[in-house]
């Protein structure tokens, strides 16, 4: 038995003697419950909806006052006004809209004459956190409307809200898919990348390539261009496995993969240019190690992977601004679930290139071709 | 011809410790060159301004006629550096370690496997060639750094403690090699080593460096003719006298008696004169001599001399590689 207290004893003192390891044990259950508490089942709001009045009568028009009021108050959505019903379908189909309301031409007419007056309320349903909640607040606004009317007849004269989706059903597995993706290029450039660089200049490694000829250019793009490689493997492996196991409709469609791979391809680069930009300057190797787990929580779920950003907390949705998680997530679910062309992921690309250019640029001057 | 290294008033300072202070030297053509200090010294700050990784505060170095501050990638292309760590990679082939290097040091194509093959047949490690380096033992490892640092034919030879953690047959072994393969290769060698034995065998001329300070600069020999003494007797006395220790000084050919009556370490120009008289002495004064040992001053005696006695116990930040050991324990 002293024994056994002797070796407690010397791992409580070590224990206390590693401020590091108590602060990561403790933070790290801490931001996952802050982070993990706003990111599951907050109210999506702030959706975009376009309104198609093709009607213009009184009773549309109320309808839209209608929609202003839930706007202004509840924030539920956002309506956009659209003169015409093709251009409000393709940006619903490119992602700028969760919803498209279309009032029919004859809406008021029979709205007046109480003969079923119907509108209906497309919805991109990839997303079901998101079409949900649409439904969901345009049949109370739909109720509310219809509150001053008669009892019921036959005939309804109540107005009518047509649900329609545009997409098949998306299971959980597949909505999941896209992050699991990103977190895959994420895991080779921690692990392949930030991991074995630190430890490597740790052991002397680096000394090696310093007594070299080589040039600080050289060296930079070498370490990168290795871990984009790396990455780039891991999230074609991950979205031809992934696609698979989450039945994704048609998975081999050839346009699609090429699309998908430009997608993985500028995805690494921001990632490892971020992890360079990281641990540019870091020697001790817990630090990575440390800041994988950090990273983890607050890049993937910050980012609608699992989510939709929509029902975030303001200070959240700052963080899913700047991650590059959000964008390439929203670019993959994109092509995945909705099969979309690059115009509908243009910006996500953009924003990965430009955050690619700004991290590889920050790291380069903070890179030291001596030791 | 010009000296292959040639170091004048160089200084390096870390904030406000000065870890090496004004120090000349030059390193002849063909040398084997031998930099001694304790730990802390400054040895490894000084080959780490040889080979560019660490700019000089101040003053200026040549290797191989280049400046270091002014070229260092032409010093970069005409030196080898075998650092003290072992930083092959563990999970790549001798071969395809030394192949990297060569080709991060730009070694035509057409060269480079005859190059390869050459070196590892110098090395004797051509059986091994497509083992990974891990499954290789220390001294096996030491021999695939060195040929690493050789693939580019460098003028300069840098070797950081190339012995420390060898077996005395490893370490036998790869002096041998260093000395064959600088003949063959026209090489000038500079080296770090604790190993005293080693450098009295090895080096052409030594420096001793202690404080960042260079304190005796000669070969072997003359360092050793340059301290007190040729020759130390160790005794150690049964019923000494009061006045034993004066009467040894008085012994005929005797420079300095430390020690106390009953073991005394006597440094002597002539150990056999001095050991017949100190019998003699000892009969008449009717002293036992219990043990006696005469050996010739060594270099640890001018090592001694020249950096002290006392240990440099100093605190220090922990290392990352103390770290990453800590971590990969489990490995």
């Amino acid at each position: 038995m002293y024994r056994t207290w002797a070796i407690v004893e010397r791992e409580l003192r070590r224990f206390r003697r590693s401020p590091m390891l108590i602060v990561m044990s403790l933070v790290m259950p801490i931001i996952q419950l802050v982070v993990l508490g706003y990111a599951f089942g907050g109210q999506v709001k702030h959706l975009k909806v376009g309104l198609v009045d093709q009607d213009h009568g009184v009773p549309a028009v109320r309808l839209h006052e209608l929609s202003n009021a839930v706007a202004a108050n509840a924030n539920t959505f956002t309506p956009l006004m659209y003169n015409d019903l093709g251009a409000a379908l393709g940006d619903l189909r490119n992602g700028h809209l969760n919803g498209v309301l279309a009032i029919p031409p004859d809406f008021s007419r029979r709205q007046l004459a109480g003969d079923a007056p119907r509108v209906a309320l497309i919805e991109d349903n990839t997303d079901n956190f998101v079409s949900a909640s649409l439904a969901g607040a345009y049949s109370g606004l739909i109720a509310s409307y219809n509150q001053p009317a008669a009892a019921p007849q036959r005939v309804s004269q109540e107005t009518t809200l047509d649900v329609v989706e545009m997409y098949p059903y998306v299971p959980y597995i597949q909505y999941l898919l896209p992050g699991s993706i990103v977190m895959s290029i994420f895991m080779m450039v921690m692990i392949g990348g930030g991991i074995i660089f630190v430890d490597d200049k740790a052991r002397g490694l680096h000394e090696g390539y310093l007594v070299t000829p080589i040039t600080r250019l050289e060296l930079i793009l070498g370490f990168n261009l290795s871990g984009a490689i790396k990455a780039v493997l891991a999230g074609l492996v991950l979205m031809t496995i992934g696609s698979l196991i989450a039945g994704v409709p048609n998975p081999f469609d050839p346009l699609r993969l090429v699309r998908m791979f430009v997608v993985i391809l500028v995805t690494a680069f921001a990632l490892v240019s971020m992890m360079f930009l990281l641990m540019v300057r870091v020697n001790d190797p817990l630090i990575p190690r440390a800041t994988f787990g950090l990273l983890n929580t607050f890049l993937y779920f910050p980012s609608g992977a699992v989510y939709p950003t929509q029902a975030f907390p303001g200070w959240m949705r700052v963080i899913s601004r700047i991650d590059p998680f959000t964008y390439a997530v929203h670019a993959f679910k994109s092509l995945l679930l909705k099969n979309t062309g690059f115009g509908a992921i243009g910006y996500d690309l953009l924003y990965l290139m430009l955050f690619s250019l700004v991290s590889m640029t920050l790291a380069t001057k903070l890179f030291r071709r001596t030791l | 011809m010009e000296a292959a290294i040639n170091v004048k008033n160089i200084v390096k300072k870390f904030g406000d410790f000065t870890a090496v202070d004004d120090v000349s030297f030059t390193v002849e053509r063909g040398e084997i060159f031998g930099l001694l200090g304790p730990n802390g010294a400054g040895k490894s700050t000084i080959i780490r301004m040889l080979t560019t990784l660490i700019p000089p505060t101040s003053g200026t170095a040549e290797v191989d006629g280049i400046d270091v501050v002014k070229n260092p990638d032409g010093v970069r292309k005409v030196i080898g550096v075998i650092p003290q760590a072992l930083t092959s990679d563990l999970e790549l082939s001798v071969y395809e370690n030394l192949l990297i290097f060569a080709k991060l040091y730009g070694v035509p194509r057409e060269k480079r496997n005859a190059l390869i093959a050459g070196l590892l047949e110098q090395v004797e490690l051509t059986k091994w060639a497509n083992e990974q380096v891990k499954k290789l033992s220390g001294g096996m490892r030491r021999r695939v750094e060195i040929a690493r640092g050789l693939v580019h034919q460098p003028r300069v030879l840098f070797l950081d403690e190339p012995t420390t953690g060898l077996d005395p047959v490893s370490r036998a072994a790869v002096w041998e090699m260093v000395r064959k393969i600088k003949a063959q290769h026209e090489l000038t060698v500079l080296l770090t080593t604790h190993y005293m034995d080693e450098a009295d065998n090895w080096c052409d001329r030594i420096a001793i460096v202690d404080h960042g300070h260079l304190m005796a600069l000669d070969s072997p020999i003359r360092l050793k003719a340059s301290i007190p003494g040729t020759n130390t007797i160790e005794a150690s006395f049964g019923d000494a006298p009061a006045n034993w220790h004066t009467q040894l000084e008085a012994l005929p050919g005797v420079e300095r008696v430390t020690g106390d009556a009953s073991v005394a370490r006597i440094a002597t120009d002539n150990g056999p004169e001095t050991t017949t008289a100190l019998m003699s002495t000892a009969a008449h004064a009717g002293v036992r001599v219990l043990s006696l040992a005469v050996q010739s001053t060594s270099l640890d005696d001018v090592f001694v001399h020249y950096t002290g006695r006392q240990l440099r116990d100093a605190l220090q930040e922990p290392s990352a590689a103390d770290k990453s050991v800590m971590i990969n324990r489990g490995r």
